[in-house]
């Protein structure tokens, strides 16, 4: 179906439409992510057997240097004159095992465990007071088990390596070619191999500083590294026990965790269509015919956007408490006696943020759907006019339709976006009111990632974190393999027309 | 003749209604000032805590005068973040731009999983790791320091390749080809002929890296936890509207709010253009 057989629909057929086309595609999207799964496990094991296969011919085939090489890295270089190259091979083998043994073993070593020696009170030296001493560090041993699982993944690669030259050299002399000199093999990093170069050090930094981190974190949720378990103290595994009490386990986390997500998907649907639907009457006014100094205007709203957030959405929280500004002068002129519970009241909160949202969002809607709203046909305005449509009906049958036909993709990202967004409820609200329903600090208007950062930064249970953090990788996952698939049918229709 | 008559009332129509256009436009600018030039007029309110009335009746320019005290060191704040602001807006630059280079123009094995790789990291919330991510900076001896700040900014920036990779996707690539025919290498043609080229999208990465130290809570909040030496003007001022020191720093929070906020707004109207392309060049392809 194309645009304008879409368009032909009745707005409740087009709904359906929709719905329809969502849940059809379901079992397909379901059935392409197992084969997908099914086909990457296959591809692993062939990928397995293949290597050992070629690796044990390379092996008995292989002369002495490339023998020696599966055990000294870099003998098969150095045995063929490729002094340089087979030194550091060398040394990377060196590295690795002295980190391994000299460092990493005593705590990889207790990762089943995670530690099993807790922290004892000995008496002081001067036999007057006790003191506690640390003993196994759960922390420490889980971190560097995760360090180390990453290094000798990029040590095999390393290896294997190492195998793959020694042959290349054996192969070459057996050919009766020269080795290439290792300043040739230095200069291809600046050619063939300068993807190497250029993603060498931003790879490194993001294994260290965010893949790492991120594996450990996983790893969290299926430990009891709560408030209760903090250093010195042991923490250990409790497989899927923090899931377990997210979702129906304890009474208080699961209550808590069905409220906030229900008021995440409320408050991320507002913010969303609020700040789409305005901004873009806002795009259409400035850019109707016939209104001038539209550059003005537009500075005028982007003026808005460049201001950082936080300025604006704690200015806008002292206007709003409820010793504020805006209740003081409401009380002073008269009109009302009572202080508005701006932010003090659950339902009241909820609603502010969502207008202030519309105050931060509607510019930066504004701007974006400007030049995509210019791109609609205008044959398509003419002959409504030609039909004696209106404003309001042009908007609803035209312009809304169209555009989000071809901005799915980014109401959906912007969804995402929105269900993340800790910006606007933690500067304005913090989450507030807290609720005594609620598991200990959580609000009325906390959203999962404020939560999960009150429950990072204030509680330290970082094994519920870890569970609401996996939770929204989740729904950000799937969100996004929906929109992947509306963008391809998105380009099909760019086809069309 | 009933023509002429209707295409007249046709645009006499036009004129009202652009009329109507006007106003509401008028209503909803005047609504998005007033919080702006509340702050300013508060900014410059001689009278301490929250009023009762949106003009100061006691005006100064003390608050702006004795920005800083012995308990909220502000400037030492303002070039904290300028100091990690410049630093991690210059490597992860350069990072985002070799990242995005490499993924869209350079074919290797590993490119396509590379992709995926970044696109599944990607969706997993920003500071969920931020436990561990604290761990490893206590590790390697950075706690609460500016380094740490830096580090923790620019470290993930290679991941934020989509935006600028969509722009060398639309670079062409007979470029590369006369280059290689010239007998250049990637090297050379990376540094000489696609960066000079890529202003807008340098531009834009440069901008937005610049202003993320700026508005950043989340990670400085938890890095620098009581260490008040070293907390940017974003942290800085929030803190300043806590409970005990509210009433006193009430108006300093506006003067501080506002020298702030200008040279970012400046920054950033200035560079509005690139930004705009920047960020609807990513918005449809989705």
């Amino acid at each position: 179906m194309d645009f304008l057989d879409y368009m032909q629909l009745s707005t409740g057929q087009k709904i359906a439409y929709r719905i329809k086309t969502f849940f059809t595609n379901i079992p397909a999207y379901l059935g392409k992510f197992f084969t997908a799964i099914g086909q990457g496990i296959l591809k692993i094991i062939n990928t397995i057997v293949n290597g050992f296969i070629f690796y044990g011919t390379t092996f008995v085939k292989g002369g002495i240097g490339v023998k020696l090489s599966y055990i000294i890295m870099g003998a098969g270089n150095i045995f063929k004159g490729q002094i340089m190259k087979g030194i550091l091979y060398l040394a990377v083998e060196i590295i690795y095992f002295a980190y391994l043994f000299g460092f990493a073993f005593k705590y990889v070593s207790k990762f089943i465990t995670l530690g099993t020696e807790g922290p004892i009170e000995v008496i002081d030296a001067d036999g007057w007071g006790t003191k506690i001493v640390p003993r196994d560090i759960s922390l420490d041993i889980l971190l560097v088990s995760v360090m180390t699982f990453i290094v000798t993944i990029a040590f095999f690669v390393m290896y294997i390596m190492n195998i793959k030259s020694a042959k290349t050299v054996e192969d070459m002399l057996n050919a009766g070619e020269k080795p290439m000199s290792f300043k040739k093999e230095a200069l291809m990093f600046l050619d063939e191999r300068f993807h190497v170069t250029l993603l060498g050090l931003p790879v490194a930094l993001i294994l260290c500083f965010t893949v790492l981190p991120i594996i450990f974190t996983i790893f969290l949720a299926f430990t009891n590294y709560d408030n209760l378990h903090q250093k010195p103290n042991l923490f250990t595994w409790v497989g899927f026990q923090n899931f377990a009490d997210v979702f129906y386990d304890n009474p208080e986390k699961s209550y808590t965790f069905g409220k906030i997500l229900g008021w995440t998907f409320i408050w991320a649907v507002f913010a969303t269509f609020t700040n789409y639907i305005f901004g873009m009457i806002l795009a259409l006014l400035i850019n109707k015919k016939g209104i001038r100094f539209k550059a003005m205007w537009r500075t005028l709203f982007i003026i808005t956007i460049a201001i950082p957030n936080f300025v604006t959405l704690l200015t806008i929280k002292q206007l709003l408490a409820d010793a504020g500004t805006l209740n003081l002068a409401l009380q002073n002129w008269g009109v009302t006696n009572e202080t508005l519970p701006f932010l003090s009241n659950a339902n009241w909160a909820r609603v502010v943020v969502i207008i202030v949202n519309m105050w931060i969002g509607i510019p930066y809607t504004m701007l974006i759907t400007s030049g995509i709203l210019m791109n609609i046909p205008e044959d398509l305005y003419e002959s409504a006019k030609i039909d004696g449509a209106n404003a309001f009906q042009t908007f609803m049958k035209i312009t809304l339709p169209y555009m989000l036909f071809v901005t799915t993709p980014y109401l959906i990202s912007t969804f995402v976006g929105n269900i993340n967004n800790f910006n606007v409820i933690y500067l304005l609200t913090g989450g507030e009111p807290k609720s005594s329903d609620y598991y200990s600090g959580a609000g009325k208007t906390d959203l999962l990632v404020t939560w999960l950062y009150k429950l990072t930064a204030t509680n330290q249970d970082y094994n519920l974190a870890a569970v609401i953090g996996i939770i929204i990788f989740v729904i950000c996952a799937v969100a996004s393999l929906i929109t992947y698939n509306m963008s391809k049918s998105a380009k099909d229709e760019e086809a069309f027309g | 003749m009933t023509q002429v008559a209707g295409e007249k009332s046709y645009s006499q129509r036009q004129k009202t209604v652009n009329i109507v256009v006007y106003i509401i436009l008028t209503v909803m600018a005047i609504i998005w000032l007033l919080p702006i030039v509340w702050i300013i007029l508060t900014s410059f309110s001689g009278e301490s805590g929250p009023q009762s009335h949106f003009i100061p009746q006691k005006w100064t320019f003390d608050n702006y005068l004795n920005l800083a005290n012995e308990n909220f060191p502000y400037w030492r704040w303002f070039f904290n973040t300028l100091f990690v602001a410049i630093i991690s807006c210059v490597i992860s630059t350069l990072f985002v731009l070799m990242t995005s280079y490499t993924l869209s123009r350079l074919r290797f094995k590993w490119r396509k999983k590379f992709l995926n790789i970044g696109l599944i990291l990607g969706m997993f919330p920003g500071f969920m790791a931020m436990a561990a991510t604290y761990a490893i900076i206590e590790w390697i001896g950075l706690s609460q320091s500016l380094f740490a700040l830096i580090l923790v900014y620019s470290a993930g920036a290679g991941m934020g390749y989509q935006i600028s990779k969509g722009f060398f996707d639309t670079i062409s690539h007979s470029l590369d080809e006369a280059a290689t025919i010239d007998g250049a290498n990637k090297n050379t043609i990376f540094w000489r002929i696609i960066l000079p080229l890529s202003k807008p999208i340098l531009v834009y990465t440069a901008l937005t890296t610049f202003i993320g130290p700026w508005v950043d809570f989340i990670f400085v909040s938890y890095i620098m936890k009581d260490n008040r030496d070293n907390y940017t003007v974003a942290l800085g001022l929030q803190r300043m509207l806590e409970r005990e020191t509210f009433v006193e720093n009430y108006t300093t929070f506006f003067a501080g709010a506002v020298v702030v906020a200008i040279p970012i707004t400046l920054l950033f109207i200035k560079m509005q253009k690139y930004y705009v392309e920047g960020v609807t060049g990513g918005a449809v392809k989705g």
